[in-house]
């Protein structure tokens, strides 16, 4: 299987060189054969290596590739820990990633920066492949850092606008944040074990729980806990949980194909997956536990309301992936490891799916992403329509599409997770924000998507009559992945559900107390899909999505004149959603521009002034000053020079004879 | 009787008259190179008187090497002089202050 795992990571990484140094010789076709090739590649093995586990009985495995370095003790390494995590995720990334490269044919088709587009993508696809096919934190952190980078890249893809260098400058600096916290938990991994490698670490586990360190003198933490948050900040950044989400929405300055595969299905559930790859860690830890599910509950529900008050149809789908990620940073503060994988997985086919139909509307009415000059398209485009109905009733939830088992599932394990057991009243309020953000959610979601959908398809036809000429489908390469993504999107919840949460799917690779294990809990009572099917109507999960689909259809289609009255009685309200509780107010005004002020008085104070102006100039300028007047004493005559020498000479030697 | 007080006084005097010639000699280049074999003559004296007194010869012999490097030494002095006369058309003392800061 080894030469397997070294195809899968290497193919794209082949193909994205060779799109990107000699794109202009392969031309257009060449660059977007030659990727789609080489992540056709990935997918097919990476469904194989799944296959394999599956069905065909193989373990996990753990390959060191490459020793890198050795320093003290402390061994760098490349290596691939594939084990059955690791094989969903693989199939995650290159599935959806195949279909964006598809799509992007038909998205991309007149940009001039079509070679490098696709040169950018694959590079993500084996970035991406780096980081969850890591067996040692290093290359973890490789992996993350790189499809940072191509996040950068691709959002500041169209880099003569103002708007996306601005974007993909903010995404870059939030990431900082988190990644700061990231290396450190990393370091005190290092610290703490001795080693890189994930098998070494999770292995002393026990003994580092065992410590405690002083980060503030005086009040001694468990080691465990300081690493796990750490860690947790980390995937804070990459995943935009608040309150670093905040460059999560900007990121749509990017091209749709990018939101779709970088910004909703696999870079941001990075943090997700280490997690859930961390849970020998975190499971140790009560306290980082407590905070990843207070952090999950807080963007889960708040993030989903700024979804309601969004014009811009990708920001509204944006806003939505933000809340679906809290949602499984809540699985992950609960316990529910597994099912924060599940929904991680159904998140990535329909919530692509969605950003794919949204940018093949963007794409239909020439690149106009107001959803106030839609409407009515549904005639105009019915393959999008269905297939994004399909994404927005997976979304809310829709009884048997796939991301009802999961989101379904999900809230059940949050109900039964073990804060509900907890006798401290820490515990209790931990819990009762986490159910209450993850059950209110639910109609939020429903709401801002069905809002979106309405405004979009539904209703009065409000564009003008020019785009409205040109409305059409769009093609096939454009469809083609809608349509497939649009399978799975229905469909894989109801054969996957029951193996991957409740049937040990993942073995070892996700490791849980047994005093946390909620997913165990409910499975006593599992009786398979349908059973859970036929249970939907009672819950209430389901009463709130279908009140936030009536809510939005009676607001946007039956009585479209509500919500400005909604809007002008609820004004402060408004305001505050509209201006996203002003994080961006106070991250630009206050952490960029004070930065940025600092900086200035640095610079003009303590650069320029005292370094430049006191010391190096400084020095000079005396040493010139005190030489202008002792040029004085240099006359340039012979005779002068002379007597000083005699003058001096006569003093030496009176000194000599006289006074030594 | 003349003796090494008498040599070494007026080797003394000689040697101030030259220093004096340095100093105060404003306009003739000449006269400064005349000050300054002056000078190492001022110094052959002390030599020879030292070396009369002590009843050794080797001051005598250094006398003869510092009188060939003297007339080499004026020898390129004058060659320095008559090149510095064509450039500048003039050996004024007063007038060579280039150095000057």
């Amino acid at each position: 299987m080894y030469e397997y795992y070294l195809t899968i990571v290497l193919a794209p990484l082949a193909a994205a060189i060779v799109a990107g140094l000699f794109g202009k010789k392969i031309g257009r076709a060449g660059a977007h054969w030659v990727t789609i090739i080489g992540v056709g590649v990935s997918c097919l093995l990476s469904l194989l290596v799944l296959k394999n586990m599956f069905w065909g009985g193989h373990g996990s495995e753990n390959i060191s590739v490459y020793t890198w370095a050795v320093t003290d003790g402390l061994r760098m390494e490349v290596g691939f820990l594939v084990d059955r995590l690791t094989a969903l995720m693989m199939c995650v990334v290159t599935f959806v990633s195949l279909m964006v490269h598809i799509y992007t044919i038909g998205y991309m088709h007149d940009d001039p920066g079509y070679q490098r587009f696709f040169s950018y993508i694959s590079l993500f696809t084996f970035s991406m492949l780096m980081l969850v096919m890591s067996n040692n934190f290093l290359q973890l952190f490789f992996g993350w850092e790189a499809v940072g980078l191509v996040s950068y890249l691709l959002i500041g893809f169209w880099f003569k606008r103002e708007s996306a260098i601005f974007a993909n400058l903010k995404a870059f600096l939030v990431n900082r944040v988190g990644d700061f916290g990231f290396i450190l938990g990393i370091a005190g991994v290092a610290m703490f074990t001795g080693s890189l490698d994930y098998a070494t670490v999770f292995g002393m586990a026990d003994s580092v729980a065992a410590h405690s360190i002083e980060v503030l003198p005086g009040s001694p933490w468990n080691a465990m806990t300081v690493i796990c948050v750490l860690l947790f900040i980390g995937a804070m950044g990459k995943s935009a949980q608040a309150p670093l989400h905040v460059w999560l929405p900007d990121s749509m300055e990017g091209p749709t194909p990018i939101s779709a595969l970088i910004h909703a299905a696999t870079m941001v559930t990075a943090g997700i997956f280490m997690v859930a790859r961390m849970s020998p860690l975190f499971e140790l830890s009560t306290t980082a536990l407590g905070f990843v599910i207070i952090i999950g509950a807080i963007t889960a529900f708040f993030m989903g309301l700024l979804g309601i008050v969004q014009n811009d149809i990708k920001r509204v789908v944006a806003y939505s992936t933000l809340s679906q990620l809290g949602y499984m940073t809540v699985a992950l503060g609960a316990s529910a490891y597994s099912a924060a994988i599940f929904h991680l997985m159904t998140h990535a086919f329909f919530k692509a799916l969605l950003f794919l139909a949204a940018g093949s509307v963007i794409i239909a009415m020439h690149h106009e992403q107001d959803i106030r000059k839609m409407g009515g398209i549904r005639k105009y485009m019915p393959i999008t329509y269905w297939t994004a109905l399909v994404g927005s009733l997976a979304l809310i939830g829709f009884p048997g599409s796939s991301g009802f088992f999961s989101k379904d599932l999900l809230i059940e394990a949050v109900r039964e997770s073990h804060w509900h057991e907890g006798t401290t009243l820490g515990d209790q309020v931990t819990y009762w924000v986490a159910y209450l953000s993850v059950l209110l959610g639910v109609f939020v979601t429903a709401l801002y998507s069905f809002r979106m959908f309405f405004l979009v398809f539904h209703g009065k036809e409000r564009m003008d009559a020019e785009t409205k000429s040109h409305l059409h489908e769009t093609p096939a390469v454009v469809t083609v992945p809608l349509v497939l993504l649009a399978i799975p999107s229905a469909v894989i919840g109801w054969f996957t559900v029951g193996p991957v949460l409740f049937g040990d799917y993942f073995g070892d690779a996700i490791q849980v107390r047994s005093a946390h294990d909620v997913l165990a809990h409910i499975g006593r009572e599992w009786h398979g899909s349908l059973g859970l099917l036929t249970h939907a109507v009672m819950t209430p999960v389901f009463w709130l999505a279908a009140g936030g689909v009536l809510t939005a259809w009676y607001l946007y289609l039956k009585r479209p004149d509500i919500p400005a009255v909604v809007k002008k009685k609820l004004a402060g309200l408004y305001t505050l959603l509209d201006r996203k509780y002003y994080f961006d107010d106070l991250y630009i005004n206050g952490f960029a521009r004070g930065g940025r002020a600092l900086g200035a008085f640095l610079w003009q104070k303590g650069d320029q002034l005292v370094i430049d102006g006191m010391m190096v100039n400084g020095t000079a300028r005396s040493v010139g000053r005190l030489a202008g007047v002792m040029r004085q004493i240099q006359t340039g005559y012979l005779y002068t020079y002379a007597f000083a020498m005699i003058i001096g000479l006569t003093l030496l030697l009176g000194w000599l004879v006289w006074l030594r | 009787m003349i003796g090494l007080p008498h040599y070494l006084t007026i080797s003394a005097m000689l040697f101030v008259l030259s220093i004096i010639g340095i100093v105060v000699n404003r306009r003739n280049l000449i006269l400064l190179l005349m000050c300054i074999e002056l000078m190492l003559l001022a110094v052959n004296t002390n030599f020879i008187a030292f070396s009369r007194y002590l009843g050794d010869e080797t001051g005598q012999v250094f006398v003869f090497f510092i009188l060939t490097v003297a007339a080499a030494e004026a020898a390129i002095g004058l060659a320095i002089l008559v090149v510095l006369f064509r450039n500048r058309r003039s050996i004024a003392v007063q007038e060579l202050n280039t150095l000057k800061g």
